[in-house]
């Protein structure tokens, strides 16, 4: 796992921000190319690597197992759909707020979960997951929440009369939360703040005696981990138009350890990585049976603990590694590529 | 007054369930340390190989055994193929790896079954207790085959031989080993036995929640609940804190907060006691001479 | 008689760090043997090998059968009982379910009822303590519990680790009586390893010396006694 850590200095900063700068031409130019709905999908790729790199900051980097952010998703989702729906709050300025909420939320949950390791707070975390769709459907918060029924969103169009269809719109809107949130987790992870988690996760007692605050730290990593999904959230609801409790079952939370496992945990490149595999996996296996999707994430789970426990990430590190060291091997005066994502 | 009589005794036939099922997250516990997030689906896909032999003709207490047997048997197997792997991984490693067991047995019913509820029968017939209102023939039926099956248990464990090596394996399994215990294979029966109690537990459920792929999934959190308020460590502990927590959800859904809210309420048990007093009621410090 | 234990070119590792260093080494049948040397010399390593606890290359040989690379627990069924370093107390059940469990492998039951007796003979203390919960017994009680654990096999090899270790020396030497006594009244056959040497030397007929991974003497518990860098080095007079 160490080696997918940013904190470690790479060599050739130039080679990633070429495959940064490709990617994101690529990005801009996909709206123009594609259909509307496969927009509309690369939209959510990019809503749930969003979350996934929230999940990823709090279980890869600190440690701590969390079997229910997808409660966290879920307030997001509904603070951004209430605001709209109930107070007319534009859409755009329901992101923030909703990240601030969950920040919040995130940080008081944090505060019981200090005391809880390993499978207490997975224990913890999973009952938060569970119950919150019961929550959610409560008669007497009906009025806020729409209850079983939930709460339709309209969908925004383009600004300043600029020539993109809703789609379009929302992909770009949502492509520049993506780069900003992405942006502010690469510096977080990489600086101090990172490796100060990861001390944490790896040798706490050790970390607390270099003078880290083990629990101020690690309240802040769910903190922001929730409001990194809280967001996603919010930009989810707005894509797919609407809030239901049922679409926020503890399934949600599975996806997200899906999505992070298969991606590659502590990694920021495997957020990206597995949000592809949530979005497109699921569509394809469902032309084999309704419940085939999740057979498959169940089994890529056990499997990939078993053989690929570093994720696509550790893969695609591992084979650059390779590829460098051939190629020092050929050149003895070059270093060998520290892979860093 | 009356109606308070029945929930506590619907309580208690609710409780007895999670009792089960709190003892079967307990006993795979004490062994290896891991909580069995899986334990809800094991038992309900049990249920539903049940419910295909009831299907198909079977009479019910032949399946019943059947079942139990079979639960037995895919407990174990579970344990030495998918479990053994990873017996010795990090904390996140096996939680994952029990997250994918849930999610397998979960999709696996969908698909076979569909996710259409299906029924499932009682065995004891509704008259069997005349026509009173404290409590129903199943409720009876369900909380007299709990205990059978907890006192079962109980005399396995504490007088014979091979209960008393369990013991032994999960406590210490290097000095099993050198009193020739084969440790591997006892983690795998008491995985199987997990599975069988908590095939009983879905057998018992089933006919008043109706039997669909999503029917464990509260039940287990209600065990959760009791196997922490009871002491996670501690089987009889596990088994009082089911009940518990099963005449609680009674009274508190229909005192106080409705019925709409039981699963917070399982929630905020968990978290409660999490915080305050982590090792239940009944959990035990060892006492030791150094 | 013939060589009940034999061991030769052993090696042992922990992981990747090697801790044995090919060592040879026989027993009889009928003999205690003791195992001396110095903190961390690879006494324990040894008893650990022998019960295929630790990875090991090279030739075990009991009762002329080869053990080496078998599972402890098919070992112990050979009738090998290893009293391991720090008791191996099983420290939640009761002395009796303790002394049960050591009966567990054994391949004749019939006279379990007898050896209990047995037991209970030798060591009257564990008879009062029965059902008391085995953590709570005294280090000398823990002691014979173990000892009395390992007796219940009916074993044809007893290994004992350093069972004098944080006991009163009239403890110790009350348990290495009933050693001898056992040895003679029951045929079992002791292999030992203790730091504390003379103590050792005065129960067992036989000992090696152990240093850093390999055998550096050898000889009856009479020659060692009366070597004297051996035991300017290790005995301290």
């Amino acid at each position: 796992m160490s080696a997918m850590d940013p904190t470690r200095p790479d060599a050739p900063k130039s080679k990633t921000a070429i495959w940064i700068a490709v990617l994101l031409v690529v990005a801009c130019a996909l709206p123009f190319v594609l259909p509307n709905y496969r927009i509309f999908q690369f939209t959510l790729v990019m809503v749930y690597a969003i979350a996934l790199l929230g999940l990823n900051m709090l279980t890869g980097y600190n440690g701590q197992i969390s079997l229910g952010h997808g409660a966290f998703y879920a307030i997001g989702a509904y603070v951004a759909a209430i605001l709209m729906d109930k107070l007319g709050v534009p859409y755009w300025a329901t992101v923030p707020v909703a990240g601030v909420v969950c920040l919040v939320v995130g940080f008081l949950f944090g505060q019981p979960a200090l005391r809880l390791e390993g499978h207490y707070l997975a224990l913890a975390t999973f009952a938060l997951g569970v119950s919150l769709p019961q929550l959610l459907k409560y008669k007497h918060l009906e009025d806020y929440t729409g209850g079983v029924q939930g709460i339709v969103i309209i969908k925004p169009d383009a600004p300043f009369g600029l020539p993109l269809n809703q789609d379009q719109w929302l992909y770009f809107f949502t492509l520049a939360i993506t780069l900003v949130m992405f942006l502010i987790g690469w510096n977080l992870l990489r600086g101090r703040i990172g490796r100060a988690m990861v001390a944490i996760r790896d040798h706490p007692i050790a970390a607390e005696t270099m003078g880290i605050n083990n629990a101020m730290y690690k309240s802040l990593t769910f903190g922001v981990s929730a409001a990194y999904t809280g967001v996603a959230g919010a930009v989810g609801a707005i894509a797919v138009q609407f809030v239901a409790p049922d679409s926020f079952s503890v399934f949600l939370s599975i996806t997200f350890l899906v999505g992070i496992v298969i991606g590659g945990v502590g990694t920021i490149s495997g957020a990206l990585y597995g949000a592809l595999f949530t979005q497109f996996i699921p569509n394809i296996a469902d032309q084999i049976s309704k419940a085939a999707p999740w057979a498959i994430y169940g089994i890529f789970l056990i499997g990939f603990m078993y053989v690929m426990p570093s994720g696509v990430a550790g893969l695609v590190a591992t084979i650059r590694a390779r590829l460098a060291r051939r190629r020092a091997g050929s050149n003895p005066a070059a270093r060998p590529a520290q892979s860093a994502h | 007054m009356e109606t308070f009589l029945h929930q506590v005794v619907a309580g208690l036939a609710t409780g007895g369930i999670y009792a089960s099922v709190a003892l079967a997250l307990v006993m795979i516990y004490q062994a290896t340390h891991h909580i069995n997030f899986a334990q809800g689906e094991m038992a309900m896909f049990s249920t539903y190989l049940a419910w295909t032999m009831i299907d198909a003709g079977m009479p019910y207490w032949v399946t019943f055994f059947a079942a139990v047997l079979l639960a037995f048997v895919l407990g174990a197997a579970i344990e030495r193929i998918i479990v053994r792997p990873v017996e010795n991984a990090s904390a996140l490693t096996v939680v994952v790896v029990f997250i994918g067991l849930l999610v397998i047995l979960n999709s696996l019913a969908g698909w076979i079954y569909t996710y259409t509820i299906k029924t499932f029968p009682s065995p004891f017939p509704k008259d069997m207790l005349g026509n009173n209102k404290f409590i129903s023939a199943h409720e009876f039926g369900s909380i007299g085959i709990t205990l059978i099956v907890l006192f079962a248990l109980y005399a396995f464990f504490r007088f014979t031989p091979l209960g008393l090596a369990m013991r032994a394996a999960a406590q210490n399994p290097q000095s099993s080993r050198l009193v020739g215990i084969r440790v591997g294979w006892m983690l795998a029966l008491g995985w199987g036995l997990a599975g069988a109690v908590g095939a009983i537990a879905g057998m018992m459920v089933a006919p008043v929640v109706y039997l669909d792929p999503n029917m464990m999934s509260g039940i287990l959190l209600y065990a959760f609940a009791g196997a922490l308020v009871g002491g996670i460590d501690n089987p009889l502990g596990a088994v009082l804190g089911g009940f518990i927590v099963g005449v609680a959800e009674n009274l508190l859904g229909a005192y106080v907060i409705g019925n709409e809210l039981k699963l917070s309420v399982a929630l905020v048990l968990i978290i409660g006691v999490l915080l305050v007093r982590p090792t239940g009621l009944l959990g035990k410090r060892l006492v030791t001479r150094v | 008689m013939s060589a009940l234990l034999k061991v030769e070119k052993l090696h042992a590792s922990y992981g990747s760090t090697r801790v044995l260093h090919g060592i040879d080494f026989e027993m009889e049948e009928g003999s205690i043997t003791a195992l001396l040397g110095a903190n961390g010399a690879g006494k324990t390593t040894t008893l650990r090998a022998l019960c295929g606890m630790v990875k090991t290359e090279g030739a075990i040989t009991l009762a002329g059968q080869r053990v080496d690379g078998k599972p402890t627990e098919d070992i112990v069924r050979m009738g090998v009982a290893h009293v391991p370093d720090g008791r191996g107390t099983f420290t939640t059940l009761t002395t009796e379910e303790n002394l049960r469990l050591g009966a567990y492998a054994r391949k004749d039951k019939s006279k379990l009822a007898a050896d209990f007796d047995l037991i209970y003979n030798y060591f009257p203390r564990l008879k009062e303590r029965r059902h008391q919960q085995a953590g709570t017994l005294s280090g000398g009680e823990q002691q014979m519990l173990a000892v009395s654990r390992a007796l219940m096999l009916s074993p044809r090899l007893l290994l004992l680790d350093e069972p004098s270790f944080g006991l009163a020396p009239l403890i110790v030497r009350e348990i290495f009586r009933i050693m001898k006594r056992i040895n003679e009244e029951q045929k079992v056959s002791i292999l030992l390893v203790e730091q504390n040497a003379s103590m050792a030397l005065e129960l067992a007929d036989h000992a090696y010396l152990i240093e850093t991974g390999g055998i550096v003497l050898s000889g009856t518990a009479e020659q060692i006694k009366s070597d004297d860098s051996v035991r300017k080095a290790y005995l301290g007079y």
